[in-house]
């Protein structure tokens, strides 16, 4: 990619990133971020519904990529299963760890492909994701205590 | 000053995260080499030809420390592993056995997290009330907010010297006569102002004291714990074990060794422990109110330019030392000193460890920019001259 077009996206998910403010609606997933880093601190909060991701909002302080890349995945995200959100969140992962990654699920967060020229970013770009991770996770447990309750 | 004692600085950088740790002289280094490569032995326990050269070198340090921060005596030094390490023993051993409920611990909400959490956790175990002295207008201590809060049940004041984000000069003597007047402990972080500025234990009447090596020109992983004879010799150790003993049999009896030895259990960080020691010749050499006129005529030629330029916001202009803390208008502070990275330029970006400081300055991050001795003007420029064409700050960061 272009590196204008990559500089251009990510700046334009940072200044204007999708669904800032958090919700009162007990509905909705919370994670906060901040405990893994001493400096980026963000909120999520998504809410699942009927087998897929309804809504996700944030809020917080951080950086130009922490920020963005939250605003990022919270678009690509939006209306997937739990299952494709989890296929996403693990290419994603893997291609800021520089692992092999499947990069036709990625969609837009393809602009992160070179975050490891900068390793000290891998963990402002990681941080959402993480956090993310953790919502599945428990709406998976849910998932799991449903079934073994029916 | 004195730039070609720090070969690191031959590489281009422009070095200013002094708070954080200041760079190392070639000497400091030579020094701990000289040890690891010619005369590698324990303390305390061997009886050949290397072994007394390493008790002498080691424990000369003890004196050397003592002249430098003005004790009345060597056994009231003792190696720790850092600040942090000083702070925890003088809360959670000292203060532990020497505080009961509903005892008071003033502190300041700019201070550092290991001159903050200690007490929290005395306050939790013990049920002392930790509280706050309030700061003035431009988050700085003064003598009169600390008379303010002063109450018959207060026992301990524990403020940095040298706060590590404002970068205020406390009146520690002025404080210390308050504490000696009212009968209260008074534990002094001397982290960020045991290389700037001088100390005086006595004449500040510290109780406690608690500095790193690292943060004057010394190695990592050691620091120093001062405390007045008679309190050291009440404190208790954390840590038991080799060299702090005097005596130990099976039927349970044992007996420790006098202040500062039982405090000190096991092999200490010999080589740093040296290293500090010549770390402290050397700031000698040049002299504290040297290196604090040198930082603060910086400071201030810095915080005038940096003035002019419309979208900085600054939080401690006044204040006396070399720390000048800031953040470009809407712009995240990891993302500026990401910036100021690309120009070789190192600042430090965050909350700096003082993470209740944001009460009082509503806001949480910000950039720190620190100076020591061998900073120059020209360096200054280059920050004043990178931070002015900041408008393409994403053009690199991004």
């Amino acid at each position: 990619m272009d590196k204008n077009v990559r500089r251009e996206i990510i700046l334009d998910h940072y200044q204007n990133p999708v669904n800032r403010g958090l919700t009162s609606d007990e509905s909705y997933i919370f994670q906060n971020t901040s405990s893994e880093s001493c400096i980026d601190n963000i909120d999520l909060q998504l809410k699942y519904e009927d087998g897929k991701i309804k809504d996700i909002v944030f809020d917080g302080e951080a950086c130009a990529i922490c920020t963005s890349a939250t605003s990022i995945l919270i678009k690509t995200l939006l209306g997937k299963t739990l299952q494709e959100a989890e296929d996403i969140i693990t290419n994603y992962k893997n291609m800021i760890e520089e692992k092999e990654y499947n990069e036709k699920v990625l969609e837009e967060l393809i602009v992160y492909d070179e975050i490891y020229l900068q390793p000290n970013r891998k963990m402002c770009a990681l941080l959402p994701s993480n956090a993310l991770e953790k919502i599945l996770e428990v709406i998976k447990d849910e998932k799991e205590k449903k079934k073994s309750v029916d | 000053m004195n730039r070609e004692d720090f070969p690191i600085l031959n590489q281009g950088l422009i070095y200013l995260d002094n708070s954080a740790t200041t760079l190392k002289p070639k000497c400091v280094v030579d020094k701990m080499v000289d040890y690891y490569t010619n005369y590698t032995s324990n303390i305390h326990r061997g009886d050949y030809s290397n072994a007394i050269k390493t008790n002498q070198a080691y424990d000369q340090v003890r004196d050397i420390v003592k002249d430098f921060i003005n004790a009345k005596d060597s056994s009231e030094i003792v190696y720790t592993t850092g600040a942090t390490e000083s702070l925890n023993m003088i809360a959670l051993s000292f203060f532990k056995q020497n505080l009961n409920k509903d005892d008071e611990v003033l502190i300041t909400k700019s201070e550092h997290a290991s001159n903050v959490l200690p007490w929290l956790v005395l306050e939790k175990e013990k049920q002392i009330k930790v509280d706050y002295i309030p700061l003035n207008d431009e988050y700085e201590l003064t003598v009169e907010n600390v008379l303010k809060k002063i109450t018959p049940k207060t026992k301990v004041i524990s403020i940095a010297h040298i706060s590590n984000v404002i970068g205020d000069i406390r009146d520690i003597e002025s404080i210390g006569k308050i504490c000696k007047e009212k009968n209260i402990y008074f534990v002094v972080d001397a982290a960020q102002s045991v290389s700037h500025i001088p100390i005086d234990v006595e004449k500040a009447n510290v109780s406690f004291l608690a500095f790193s090596a690292h943060k004057m020109l010394g190695p990592t992983g050691v620091g120093i714990l001062y405390g007045k004879k008679e309190l050291l010799e009440k404190m208790e150790p954390l840590k038991y074990g080799g060299g702090m003993n005097q005596n130990f049999e099976s039927t349970g009896d044992y007996d420790l060794k006098a202040a500062p030895i039982k405090l000190e259990a096991g092999t200490p960080p010999i080589a740093e422990v040296i290293g500090l020691g010549e770390a402290i010749k050397y700031i000698q050499s040049i002299g504290v109110e040297k290196i604090h006129q040198h930082e603060y005529e910086l400071k201030k030629y810095l915080v005038n330019e940096l003035e002019k330029i419309p979208n900085i916001v600054l939080y401690n202009k006044n204040s006396k030392s070399g720390i000048v803390t800031f953040n470009l208008k809407g712009i995240f502070s990891q993302d500026t000193s990401i910036y100021l990275n690309h120009y070789n330029i190192a600042i430090r970006a965050g909350n700096h460890c003082a993470k209740i400081l944001k009460d009082d300055l509503n806001i949480k991050n910000t950039c720190r920019i620190s100076i020591y001795l061998y900073n120059t003007k020209e360096e200054m420029d280059r920050v004043i001259e990178v931070l002015k064409q900041s408008k393409d700050i994403f053009k690199v960061v991004i």
